[in-house]
């Protein structure tokens, strides 16, 4: 029982990734108190509890989604649109919103996730872009490119105000979203999509129901993003359609492969990078885009796996 | 009627852009499976270095060749610096590369243009030429014709040279055209240089319709890759269809149904077709391999 073995016993951990989560959530706010550091660090904590649905969806069902923005823009809207035109509770529309993207996922995702690969892609995307279209166009509702003012979030009573709340609010949906996908991962469920993603013949051959399984993954995908995009837009206090846009879309693909694919902790640290960096770039001015560009390029040339699965594998190779 | 004549002239027209843009998808996936979605990039380069160049004294034929050869040559740097080192690696992750490099060169057109919108005088003069009770634009022939002159030209070139079948042997199995002594890396350069320069020439010719800035390729990335999928992935035939299927879907729900809700039609009618032809329209019914 060497160190080595101890450690590769940590790494696969199953919760190893939501303590670490957890103490670096407890850490940041320690490390860096201003009030900009803690609302950069809450959005890399809606950002990745959006990019876990792809996490779900394409990490673990092989199933690619390239309109997942069209949920959170369906999210966020519930929550700006609900409080404003209907004198909903911001909560109730938070969960309404939920809600309604996984009723939606569910009639969309019934005949297009019979799509394979690229095609999948297409409709996924077609989907998204129509998403975006209604919320752009539809200005009496959702106000237009302007985006709509959103009011208060408030949880019993509670109103949540203010940098640091914000932080552990979004830190707590985050924390309850990992385990959620860790559990997932380890659940039947999990396993029969792991399987269908290796080959939905062999999984259909064990009497996994394919058809069955790919839709939960997209319903699942669908509330994480709704989740996402009704914080993001109650935090903010504004929502545009850009929320929903492809550029969005993309965004939240490159975050889950960028940080590695199908992994949790890598989620959130592709996330990190595609939150924090622009912040970090906005010093180079003009060459900010340039430069995410490249870094983004450089990084999957030299980690091709993803941040989090590559150093993992490196760590364990190099161990005495 | 003439108001329907009217909507497929512009429909063509856009179609045609699209078609050559899904046309740049395809050689690239056929040799590497790669979707690239830097392909409108190249589109946004023909336009804008042309403009630029143009606006620098040349004259319009040497500033579009220059522009071509420009992307041409960004069109190889991406593959012999970006792709070309991580061979083997996953297409999720090649993809990934392609988007990098997307926004990589929208940053590099930001600094070495600018973000201003940007046109070009139309080559043949603006008088528009009735036919039938519509009129059409001098410049939407150029684009056809454009079009018209690559399609066979690409034809040609795979059909009747010896690089060109090489590259459809890559596209068919890869190992095999390795075990026949082509050399795949080379083709690979040469679907990457091609797509560049289809890309860029489609930019020139479309660009006093379209207009152009450093961040249009995204849009056109967009259309193009939804053209080659309705068509069906990796069939040059079905991108020059779909292209044109999507010009007219959007021309005709612009005119017809909602100018707001052209793209929401555009992308309707390509998941009505999907339902029934899961593959594209020419991509075949063949068994999925186990």
């Amino acid at each position: 029982m060497g160190a080595k073995a101890t450690l590769a016993r940590v790494l696969r951990a199953r919760f190893t990734p939501l303590i670490v989560l957890a103490a670096l959530m407890v850490l940041v706010p320690m490390l860096a108190p201003s009030s900009f550091h803690l609302r950069v660090a809450a959005l890399v904590w809606i950002f990745a509890l959006a990019a876990l649905g792809l996490t779900v969806l394409m990490g673990y069902a092989g199933q690619v989604s390239l309109g997942h923005a069209g949920f959170v823009g369906i999210g966020a809207y519930a929550v700006a649109i609900g409080p404003a035109r209907l004198g909903l509770d911001p909560l109730l529309c938070l969960l309404l919103g939920a809600v309604l993207a996984g009723v939606i996922a569910y009639g969309v995702g019934r005949p297009i996730l019979k799509l394979k690969g690229y095609y999948l892609a297409i409709a996924t995307l077609g989907f998204g872009v129509i998403v975006a279209l209604v919320l752009h166009s539809e200005a009496e509702i959702t106000g237009g490119p302007d985006g709509m003012a959103v009011s208060r979030l408030s949880l019993f009573g509670w109103r949540v105000s203010g940098a640091l709340n914000w932080y552990w609010v979004t830190s707590g949906a985050l924390l309850i979203g990992a385990l959620l996908a860790l559990n997932i991962a380890a659940s039947p469920t999990g396993r029969a999509l792991r399987a269908l993603h290796d080959s939905e013949v062999a999984a259909a051959g064990t009497g996994i129901d394919v058809g069955a399984k790919k839709l939960a993954a997209f319903v699942a995908a669908a509330v994480y993003g709704a989740v996402a995009g009704g914080l993001l837009a109650a935090m903010n206090g504004l929502i545009t359609p850009e929320a929903a846009s492809f550029s969005h879309s993309i965004e939240l693909v490159a975050m889950v492969i960028i940080g590695g694919l199908g992994s949790v902790f890598g989620t959130v640290v592709g996330a990190a990078f595609l939150v924090v960096l622009p912040q970090m770039l906005t010093a180079l001015q003009e060459y900010e885009q340039a430069v995410l560009g490249l870094l983004i390029m450089v990084f999957m040339i030299f980690l091709p796996q993803g941040i989090v699965p590559s150093i993992r594998a490196y760590i364990l190779e190099r161990l005495p | 009627m003439s108001e329907f004549l009217q909507l497929v002239f512009s429909g063509l027209t856009v179609g045609a852009i699209y078609a050559l843009i899904a046309l740049g998808f395809t050689l690239i996936y056929n040799a590497s499976d790669v979707i690239n979605f830097a392909q409108g990039d190249f589109v946004m380069i023909g336009g804008m270095a042309t403009v630029f160049l143009m606006s620098a004294g040349l004259a319009l034929p040497l500033a579009a060749l220059i522009a071509v050869v420009a992307a041409v040559a960004v069109g190889l740097l991406l593959h012999r610096l970006a792709i070309e080192p991580a061979r083997g690696a996953s297409p999720v992750t090649l993809i990934m590369i392609t988007i990098g490099a997307s926004i990589f060169i929208k940053g590099m057109a930001q600094i070495v243009f600018d973000k201003q919108f940007h046109s070009l005088p139309a080559f043949s003069g603006d008088a528009p030429i009735p036919v039938g009770g519509a009129t059409l634009l001098p410049q939407s022939l150029w684009v056809l014709g454009t079009t018209l002159g690559l399609v066979v030209a690409l034809y040609l070139f795979l059909e009747h040279t010896l690089s060109g079948k090489a590259l459809l042997a890559t596209a068919a199995n890869r190992l095999a055209a390795r075990l026949v002594g082509i050399n795949v890396t080379l083709i690979l350069a040469m679907a990457f240089g091609l797509s560049a320069a289809i890309g860029a020439l489609a930019g020139v010719v479309a660009t006093p319709i379209t207009l152009t800035r450093y961040d249009i390729g995204t849009l056109f990335a967009l259309k193009g890759f939804a053209a080659a999928m309705l068509g069906g992935m990796g069939n040059p035939v079905g991108a020059v269809v779909g292209g044109l299927l999507i010009g007219l879907l959007e021309t005709f729900g612009a005119g017809y149904v909602s100018s707001t809700y052209k793209d929401a039609v555009a992308f309707l009618m390509i998941l009505f077709v999907l339902f029934f032809l899961p593959r594209g329209l020419f991509g075949g019914r063949s068994v999925e391999r186990v």
